[in-house]
């Protein structure tokens, strides 16, 4: 490799220094500048560079080639019914990370705030969820019969959605508000702030294991099989609403007035106040619908696990936020692709290494989207702030 | 309309005729952080005016018409709209008083089409039939968006751009209009067009206020025009006085 490269950082004015612009990124202009003089990498930073813009430019062939091969690698150790399983389990635990991964995404495509706290919102509205079954007898009006089920259903979703949504407008109003001009950091170490408080509360209230939901039993049953796999209706029922309510959201977005004055506002803060926009109620809108599909995605998480506790949701939101990036943050449709793909990665990753790598995998896929493609497979540019 | 020809310096007093004044800034100081960048600016804008605002870069044109569609507030001074204090109404409210304002830097919503920045710019208005009479206003204006009205708005040429950014303003129905250099960075064609067009404005009634690099055709626009130095107010009056102004010829006309 080098020359009389040395120690990394002894390089005075090392790679790119000069310039002090960001050189891994800028891939394309920096050749000839970063080659010359004692850059570590000396004469390999032609091909490092290439390599780099090739990984970047194919970085989602590659991501579902590794995808489509440790699927093949399943299929190979267990064959079609393993394989068979393990789709299944991915699609519904994406559809989970899809519907989480929407909130993180909202919320940044329309403040640029990473909200940390938007996890914890998961949690909290497993537990109103919880509470709202438990206090209006659900559980047993959903398992006495069909119609009973859809009764319980149409209540406790719009209920939690509801309780989560202004949980959500709280936050925005208590915690980012005041600091929306301010320098970016600050509001993302408040959100932090946010989520240990609401996973304390939760700690106290909740205790420290896992608390059973008791709408496991709501939904039961095989509903088909395909080969040896059975589909059970549970697993219909969490992707299914899943994807009904990203469709939903999508419609949303693109044709209501509301809709139309979210993306605008996200795109130029500016311009959508002198079109006459309210942007604070806007930006409340945003926090309420991102939580409230993190409230859906809590109800069919418990429906589907039977369980929450104190702390899921933090975990569960980094890999949901990963799939946010993944898709490219502030593109919805990205972050709902970007869910399902995380989900293939988590289950599939950990079939073939052991389900104990899953996260690191997932975490090392943050690393290298960062790294390589830090605008996310749907390629959006993020908007700026004014 | 009104010229009431005084000449140069300006100065606002006379509060009898307020229902005339669209726009009344009474010696506005404003503030960026520390940096002052205006200085007891007075200005006004009588219905059915083009009224041209010149200086150079910097001199604080673009912060006049910030100020008075509320993006900035003043810290000192007072900026009546339609005869009221709008002191910290805050800009959506403004622009629903009535004041259209196509931005520095156009600012459209670049990743929606041209049909829906449109729309943007009516989002406060409830009359269906005013809006859709409104729209084929713009699409007569400028006939280049009709034939791009489902194209993103960020994929167009930089005149499109500034036409998309006159027609979003003006679909909120304004009563005045504010511009910020709409000819930037256009060939000539078309800010001969464009010109053609504010003019065309102007005379269904929008009163226009009008800030432009190119003095001599803003003022030849205007019937009256303010010049910025620094962010004070240099000189005003009438565009034919300013024009025949040796200061004025030597500043910026280039003569």
């Amino acid at each position: 490799m080098s020359d009389q490269s040395g120690i990394p950082g002894a390089a005075p004015g090392g790679t790119g220094g000069r310039s002090g612009s960001v050189t891994l990124v800028d891939q394309a202009n920096l050749g000839p500048r970063t080659a010359e003089g004692s850059s570590f990498f000396g004469a390999a930073a032609p091909v490092l560079r290439l390599a780099y813009s090739l990984i970047s430019k194919n970085f989602g062939a590659l991501l579902l080639g590794l995808i489509v091969l440790s699927i093949f690698g399943t299929f190979l150790q267990g064959g079609a019914t393993l394989m068979g399983n393990q789709i299944k389990n991915a699609l519904v635990l994406g559809a989970i990370y899809a519907l989480v991964a929407i909130g993180y995404t909202m919320v940044y495509g329309i403040i640029e705030l990473i909200n940390f706290a938007h996890g914890d919102v998961f949690t909290v509205s497993g537990f109103y969820a919880i509470f709202i079954a438990n206090t209006l007898h659900l559980n047993s009006l959903a398992t006495s019969s069909f119609g009973g089920l859809l009764l319980a259903l149409a209540i406790v979703f719009p209920l939690s959605m509801l309780a989560a949504g202004l949980t959500g407008v709280a936050i925005e109003f208590v915690a980012y508000r005041r600091l929306r001009d301010a320098p970016r950091l600050a509001p993302l170490i408040t959100a932090i702030g946010v989520s240990f408080l609401i996973e304390g509360v939760m700690l106290v209230r909740e205790g420290p294991d896992y608390v059973t939901t008791g709408q496991a039993s709501w939904i039961n049953g095989t509903a088909f099989k395909l080969g040896q796999v059975s589909i059970g209706y549970t697993d219909l029922f969490v992707v299914g609403t899943a994807l009904l309510l990203m469709f939903a959201l999508g419609a949303f977005v693109q044709r209501t007035r509301l809709g139309k004055a979210m993306r605008s506002t996200a795109q130029d803060r500016t311009a959508a106040l002198l079109c006459g926009i309210d942007i604070n109620r806007t930006i409340s809108a945003t926090f309420f619908i991102g939580s409230a599909l993190a409230a859906a995605a809590a109800v069919i998480y418990s429906i589907n696990y039977g369980d929450v506790k104190w702390n899921i949701g933090f975990r569960l939101g980094i890999i949901a936020f990963t799939a946010a990036v993944l898709g490219g943050i502030g593109n919805i449709v990205g972050a709902g692709v970007g869910g399902f793909l995380i989900g293939l990665i988590y289950v599939f990753g950990g079939s073939l290494v052991g389900g104990e790598w899953s996260e690191a995998l997932i975490f090392a896929i943050l690393v290298l989207i960062l790294t390589f493609r830090p605008v996310g497979l749907f390629g959006v540019e993020v908007t700026t702030r004014a | 309309m009104s010229e009431n020809g005084q000449p140069v310096v300006a100065t606002t007093a006379d509060t009898s005729t307020v229902t005339d004044k669209v726009i009344d800034l009474r010696a506005i100081d404003v503030y960026y952080g520390r940096v002052q960048a205006l200085t007891r600016v007075s200005l006004e804008v009588r219905q059915g005016e083009i009224v041209a605002l010149i200086g150079s870069n910097g001199a604080g044109k673009t912060t006049t018409l910030r100020t008075i569609s509320g993006l900035i507030s003043p810290r000192k001074g007072e900026v009546l709209l339609f005869g009221k204090a709008i002191q910290g109404i805050g800009a959506a409210q403004i622009a629903r008083l009535g004041v259209g304002h196509a931005p520095e830097g156009r600012r459209l919503f670049a990743r929606m089409t041209v049909r829906e920045n449109l729309d943007m710019g009516a989002y406060s208005r409830g009359d269906r039939a005013g809006i859709r009479t409104d729209l084929e206003r713009v699409y007569t204006l400028f006939p280049r968006l009709r034939e791009r009205d489902s194209q993103l708005a960020g994929s167009l040429s930089g005149g499109e751009q500034q036409m998309v950014a006159i027609g979003r303003a003006l679909m909120s129905a304004p009563k005045v209009l504010l511009l910020d250099e709409p000819s930037l960075g256009l060939a000539p064609i078309l800010v001969d067009a464009i010109f053609e067009v504010i003019r065309e404005i102007n005379a269904k009634g929008t009163t226009i206020l009008l800030i432009e690099q190119n003095a001599l055709l803003a003022l030849k626009t205007a019937v009256r025009g303010y010049v910025l130095e620094n962010g004070a107010v240099a000189l005003a009056g009438p565009s034919e006085e300013l024009i025949a102004s040796p200061d004025i010829q030597r500043a910026y006309l280039g003569m």
